[in-house]
């Protein structure tokens, strides 16, 4: 029962800036289809480019652009769960903080923006580094309400 | 494909960028050259139109920061107008709107330059 409610969609993709317009697209339709409001479908689309954005500029060496990029959306039934993987050089998950918002206005600094907007607009990041094997950025939107949730289940259960 | 797209209006000592389609890592470096275009020219008043921008990301934010110490210390600025509710979002989650002057429409950017004084008669 609990299996039969659970959905996933994968997308394998090169890692290039002018593929986000592409990522957005599946990731804001599987968001859309399964009862997210358009605010939280830009919410949801808003962070996963930020995430792929930051993989396509620094998981691979510069001239890498025909490497891959995976992306797999997990549904059930009180989750949305995005999950990017690379295998490039990955970094110390250590070495992320959440970025104090006032220091980066005041520094005028650009980057970090990302993360600060990845983990604001999603409930929860979680990182998996394995440099050279394997690296994974997860982000999960709960369902805010049952009839989200209610709908998924509907859909699979027909 | 919705590409980006920018358009340059000079007025007297003043220039509008119309900015449109999806501003993302892909796209920022078009408006870049265009903002570096301004800079070149010595055009510092600047006024950034969103009004047909449907998508921005961190990246696109990214450029504006990058410019607006330079543009500020010559005495010009980078004023935004005629925003969507949806990409003003994401400037107000980002805490912009305590860095940038961000109006309605043009005409009321071109007016805060002229009331106070920024735009030279």
């Amino acid at each position: 029962m609990k299996s039969k409610s659970k959905q996933e969609y994968k997308l394998r993709i090169p890692s290039q800036t002018d593929n986000l317009e592409l990522i957005r697209g599946f990731i804001g339709k599987v968001a859309e289809k399964v009862g997210f409001n358009e605010d939280e479908v830009g919410k949801i689309e808003l962070a996963c480019d930020e995430a792929c954005t930051n993989v396509i500029k620094h998981a691979y060496a510069d001239k890498d652009t025909d490497k891959a990029l995976d992306i797999v959306i997990k549904i059930d039934y009180q989750k949305f769960t995005v999950i990017v993987t690379d295998h490039g050089r990955g970094f110390d998950p250590k070495s992320i903080k959440m970025p104090d918002l006032n220091e980066y206005l005041a520094e005028l600094k650009v980057g970090g923006l990302g993360i600060y907007l990845m983990r604001t607009l999603m409930d929860k990041v979680d990182y998996n580094i394995q440099p050279g094997v394997r690296n994974q950025v997860k982000m999960v939107k709960y369902f805010i309400n049952k009839e989200n949730a209610d709908l998924v289940k509907s859909e699979k259960e027909v | 494909m919705q590409e980006f797209k920018v358009n340059r209006i000079d007025k007297d000592d003043l220039s509008i960028l119309k900015i449109g389609g999806f501003l993302d890592a892909h796209t920022a470096p078009n408006l870049e050259k265009a903002i570096q275009n301004l800079v070149d020219d010595g055009r510092y008043k600047i006024i950034v139109s969103f009004a047909d921008l449907s998508y921005i990301s961190s990246a696109g934010l990214g450029v504006f920061m990058g410019f607006i110490e330079q543009i500020r210390s010559h005495g010009g600025d980078i004023k935004m107008s005629n925003m969507t509710p949806k990409i003003y979002r994401v400037f107000d989650l980002l805490g912009f709107p305590t860095l940038y002057d961000i109006f309605d429409d043009e005409a009321e950017a071109y007016d805060k330059y002229w009331s106070t004084g920024e735009k030279e008669a």
